[in-house]
């Protein structure tokens, strides 16, 4: 039986899809032009987030069990209507400026958000299932949204060749997880956990399923996509890609693995905390060598992946929070530096290298100090929101007696301090022989604006933030 | 009555050799035909977890799969045909700009 309240609850995707049906509608009949579609986009999404927002203090099943709607997965749709804001506000000038700025940009980014929110609010999963692809279909031809362009085309097929691979893992997973339980539904499988978590079939389930999710949030040894499709996409979808992306994957990793199996102390606990030592190692040794610094972010984006598995690690209602607040503050400021990188980058794809930034201070003295703002922050150096989101996580690390885990990541924050300080120090410590590039559009500054606001609203009041998505807490 | 292993272990075999298959092959179709093997063989999994224990959730989701697999089909082929338009080929030796 479905009742209003089924409605109520899933109200956020209700709002999406009907805005998507009117983009595709309105290109359809061509009575907008792209800008139109930017514009009916961001007002949708609007909508959405004032909706999820409605929805913070209201929890239930909708849909016959498919659909869970709480404070955390409210709270996670508005960060990713806010991902997708920020995306939407920087994709015009960005396509504009090569000629490729067309509708389809904002269909395929409205979908893959569809696809993220049924997973952030998956109860079953086979939503979880559903919403992994939707998500991953639009960004496989996000990653190769220029047509023309080789570097695209390539980061679009490995993408697509690697992801669909990952995708057919994680379904054998929830194949085995059906068997062992007799049934989908994330309820039923909390209630069966306890007596079936040592059962061969049900465990091989669950490592496939870790490879499903470890690829999509780009964890090692699962890692080996991210640092080419980041760096083949267009600048703007790998921002969104890095944020939204992960977020979604997270929230889905951290409601089967923390919500459902419960698996703090567990076997499967020590293989996701060793798989974020190896992310955090891998990804910060290997972002020093990188000049690119897109391909520098992937495999920061690798490191963060396994800050955040080290909170999924911790199995408890803590590391559950800590990974929330990590997604967030990883997700404003990562959208920002490579909002940043996007207006840096030439037509050519040139402009993108680490040299190319040498005294951007003297030559735009404002986008130098949001950018080192961002740099700090993903350091994790207070008062900026990446401080907050580490301490927690590795807090959650060490009471869940996973103190190795904690010092693993204390270590190799110290190592990831050089590669993004040498950021600041090429923009505020060598003298500019570059050619000069203009201010942003007023697009891009609101969009700078915004997560420069939120990297520090985060970080100096992570309390009420954690109330928003946590109110127990 | 064939036993319900019976039909896990070949759906396994049959997921490896999809595996398999993705590995080694470095043609951009035969990699996308081995990712589709290894849907098929979950589906069968499914299928018979479904028939096994007298319950549909399975295969419902063989539905889902199978629309989901129709469309990973449309997108996968629309990026190998933009990849051959440019480049003539889809050997994935020979689409190699980025360091793979």
């Amino acid at each position: 039986m479905l009742t209003y309240t089924d409605f109520l609850l899933a109200m956020p995707l209700f709002s999406l899809t009907v805005t998507v049906l009117l983009i595709i509608a309105t290109e359809a009949a061509r009575v907008g032009r792209a800008r139109f579609s930017q514009f009916l986009a961001i007002t949708g999404l609007l909508v959405t987030s004032l909706l999820a927002g409605l929805n913070l203090r209201e929890s239930g099943v909708a849909f016959q069990g498919m659909i869970a709607t709480d404070a955390a997965s409210s709270y996670l749709t508005i960060l990713l209507s806010l991902a997708g804001i920020v995306t939407a506000l920087v994709a015009r000038p960005y396509f504009e400026h090569r000629d490729a700025h067309r509708g389809e940009f904002y269909i395929l980014l409205l979908f893959a958000i569809i696809g993220m929110v049924l997973m952030a609010s998956a109860n079953d999963l086979i939503t979880l299932f559903l919403g992994i692809e939707l998500m991953s279909f639009c960004l496989y031809v996000l990653a190769g949204f220029e047509r023309t362009k080789d570097k695209q085309n390539e980061s679009a097929l490995k993408y697509f060749l690697l992801g669909a691979f990952a995708s057919a893992f994680l379904l054998y997973g929830i194949a085995l997880i059906y068997g062992s339980v007799g049934s989908t539904n994330l309820d039923a499988i909390a209630r069966a956990y306890a007596g079936i978590s040592n059962q061969p079939l049900f465990l091989l389930g669950t490592a496939m399923l870790i490879v499903g999710l470890g690829f999509k949030v780009a964890a090692v040894p699962f890692h080996m996509w991210a640092p080419d499709v980041y760096e083949g996409a267009p600048t703007v979808v790998t921002g969104f890609m890095a944020t939204a992306g992960k977020s979604a994957a997270f929230a889905a990793l951290a409601i089967v693995m923390i919500r459902t199996f419960d698996i703090g102390g567990s076997t499967t606990a020590d293989v996701l905390a060793l798989l974020a030592a190896a992310s955090m190692v891998l990804g910060n040794v290997v972002a020093i060598a990188q000049t690119n610094l897109k391909r520098m972010l992937a495999y920061s984006s690798v490191a963060h992946a396994g800050y955040l598995l080290a909170g999924v690690a911790a199995g408890t209602a803590e590391g559950f929070a800590g990974v929330f607040l990590y997604l967030t503050a990883y997700t404003v400021t990562t959208l920002g530096a490579f909002a940043v990188i996007g207006w840096h980058e030439r037509t050519n794809d040139e402009g993108t290298s680490l040299d190319d930034y040498v005294g951007l201070s003297q030559h735009q003295p404002v986008i130098a100090a949001v950018m080192a703002l961002y740099m700090f922050s993903l350091t994790g150096i207070p008062p900026f929101a990446g401080f907050i989101g580490k301490y927690y996580v590795f807090m959650a690390a060490v009471r869940a007696d996973l103190t190795w885990l904690a010092i693993v990541g204390v270590l190799t924050s110290a190592v990831s301090a050089f590669y993004y300080l040498r950021v600041i120090v090429m923009m505020y410590f060598r003298e500019r022989d570059g050619e000069h590039i203009p201010l942003p559009r007023i697009p891009v500054m609101i969009a700078l604006g915004i997560t420069a606001a939120l990297v520090i609203v985060v970080g100096v009041l992570p309390s009420t933030v954690l109330q928003l998505f946590m109110p127990a807490m | 009555m064939v036993p319900l292993s019976h039909y896990l272990f070949l759906s396994a075999v049959l997921f490896m050799t999809g595996a398999v298959g993705v590995l080694t092959r470095r043609n951009a179709i035969i990699v996308f035909m081995s990712i589709e093997l290894m849907l098929n063989s979950v589906n069968l999994t499914l299928v018979a977890f479904s028939s096994f224990l007298g319950n549909v959730t399975g295969q419902m989701l063989v539905f889902f799969v199978m629309t989901v697999a129709a469309a990973e089909a449309a997108v996968g082929l629309a990026i190998i045909i933009a990849i051959y338009r440019r480049k003539q080929t889809v050997n994935l030796d020979e689409i190699n700009l980025l360091k793979w």
